[in-house]
């Protein structure tokens, strides 16, 4: 159950340090179930570390995650329980080499959640096909494009049918063209209403997609906003500075 | 068939090679019995010490620091040790601290562990002590990312290990998993000194009764050089059946 006053996915004065280096300090964000959250800011502010906290990933040091009322802070996490209601996707898609395009979809469901073998497959062709890639089944990550892999690589999240999607700069790796696709494929589960946390750099796709903009510097919050707001007027002297710099 | 083997001792008599483990019934009849038994020996031993390899890999990256200092010995152990200290260790010192227990067939006292046994117990550890810092290294060339996609997916530990780390450790340690086998079916000889009729000791028992040490010292060399050559094979095949298209150099595009 998600409490009255805290979002879907929430955080609260969340803290991390890695050995003497602080990365989050002190995050508290909502979101609330169907929105779709993007998170910019320049490299090095924690982003990554952020969104890695959500799925238990990375332990944080200090401070609550609810996801839909699961505590993630607590050493009696389930992992399971919520990795399987969390899919994410990285940057390097992160593909398993061996096995094909399908049954990289396939493998989860089937391994961790013990689901039956035809079932999961119809759902995995069905996928393949939302993100646009019948006909790559047989195909191996290897002879796949980047923009290819990283479509199969949402796909096979989606295969745990999560309830929140987190995204870390999955296009940052990829060349214009196929850039647009994989972009494609996020704004349709964000129509379809999946609550999705982008970190990204693309500012056009933070401005048509996202309900809200989240900038980041040092390990905190600096200003959120929805994005009309956010790239019109943005407040900071710091997000100024940033915006001048990507746009 | 006797044609062949009346023309060897014809060949023995006109030229003094003696080639006696084809014309001679009971010296065919040993040789043949010890080429069975290298190969039995080699397969059984090659099985084993990749189980010990696989098994022990996964210990390595065991959270108790006791199960992983305990591999590391147990490697230390029969890395740095020669293969032969360790069978006889195993026959004289293990062997004879062990019970006699009843044979139900003859009805006499027998050992409790053969010599076959402990020369196959034996060399499969020798090997799979290897073997284990074989896959570790294949494993340490598995991207981390692999691991954390898997993680974030649910598996577990175990899930992430047999499912996407060992087969891809797997591939990339092929070559040197292949050298440490071909080494072991060399070593299989050892098993000599403990009087497993083997290959080796079956070739002895002939040179001593026949006085044909160089024939025999040839025919083992190229005996070895066959079975060494269908490994090879097969591990060329295997090689090639677990290539992945697309995925050319190890661990990454
Ligand atoms: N596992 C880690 N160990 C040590 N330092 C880390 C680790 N992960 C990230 N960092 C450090 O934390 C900081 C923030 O990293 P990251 O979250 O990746 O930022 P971003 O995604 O915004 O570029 C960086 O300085 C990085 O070097
Ligand atoms: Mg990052």
């Amino acid at each position: 159950m998600t409490q009255p006053d805290r979002g879907f996915v929430s955080l609260r004065d969340v803290h991390k340090t890695f050995g003497a280096h602080k990365v989050i300090n002190g995050i508290s964000l909502d979101v609330a179930k169907g929105e779709t959250i993007c998170i910019i800011g320049p490299s090095g502010s924690g982003k990554s570390t952020l969104i890695r906290c959500i799925n238990a990933l990375v332990p944080v040091d200090r401070g609550s995650i609810h996801l839909d009322g699961i505590e993630v802070n607590t050493p009696k996490l389930d992992k399971l329980a919520l990795r399987r209601r969390v899919g994410i996707v990285f940057q390097q898609y992160n593909l398993f080499p061996h096995k094909t395009a399908l049954e990289n979809i396939m493998m989860a469901p089937i391994t961790v959640l013990k689901q039956d073998r035809a079932e999961v497959e119809a759902r995995a062709r069905a996928l393949l096909k939302k993100v646009r890639l019948a006909g790559k089944e047989g195909a191996y990550p290897g002879e796949l494009s980047g923009g290819q892999q990283q479509r199969v690589a949402i796909a096979r999240s989606l295969a745990m049918r999560p309830d929140v999607m987190l995204f870390d700069e999955v296009t940052a790796a990829l060349d214009p063209e196929t850039k647009k696709d994989v972009l494609t494929t996020i704004q349709d589960l964000a129509r379809d209403g999946m609550t999705c946390l982008v970190v990204t750099h693309e500012m056009g796709f933070a401005r048509e997609v996202s309900n809200r903009v989240y900038f980041t510097e040092g390990g905190l919050i600096v200003e959120h906003a929805p994005p009309a707001e956010f790239f019109s007027n943005p407040q900071d002297p710091r997000t100024r500075e940033f915006l001048s710099q990507v746009l | 068939m006797q044609v062949i083997y009346d023309w060897f001792l014809a060949f023995y008599e006109r030229t003094g090679i003696n080639l006696s483990f084809i014309y001679d019934n009971f010296d065919r009849a040993r040789i043949i019995k010890g080429f069975w038994l290298t190969i039995e020996l080699s397969v059984i031993t090659i099985a084993l010490s990749i189980v010990v390899g696989v098994i022990g890999a996964w210990l390595k990256g065991a959270r108790s620091g006791w199960v992983r200092h305990s591999v590391d010995a147990f490697i230390s152990i029969f890395r740095n040790t020669p293969p032969l200290v360790q069978i006889y260790f195993f026959y004289f010192g293990l062997g004879f601290m062990l019970p006699r227990v009843m044979d139900p067939i003859s009805g006499t006292m027998a050992p409790m562990v053969t010599n076959f046994q402990w020369a196959v117990l034996s060399l499969s550890l020798f090997a799979g002590a290897f073997n284990i810092e074989i896959f570790r290294s294949g494993m340490e060339a598995v991207p981390r990312a692999m691991v954390e996609a898997a993680d974030s997916l649910g598996y577990t530990r175990s899930q992430i290990y047999w499912h996407v780390v060992l087969p891809l450790a797997f591939r990339n340690c092929l070559p040197a998993l292949g050298n440490n086998l071909v080494n072991l079916v060399k070593t299989t000889n050892l098993a000599y000194a403990i009087a497993v009729p083997e290959m080796m000791y079956a070739a002895k028992q002939i040179w001593s009764d026949s006085s044909n040490v160089r024939e025999m010292m040839i025919f083992l060399l190229f005996a070895y050089v066959f079975l060494v050559a269908i490994l090879v094979y097969g591990l060329n095949w295997l090689e090639r059946a677990l290539r992945i298209p697309g995925y050319g150099q190890m661990g990454g595009r």
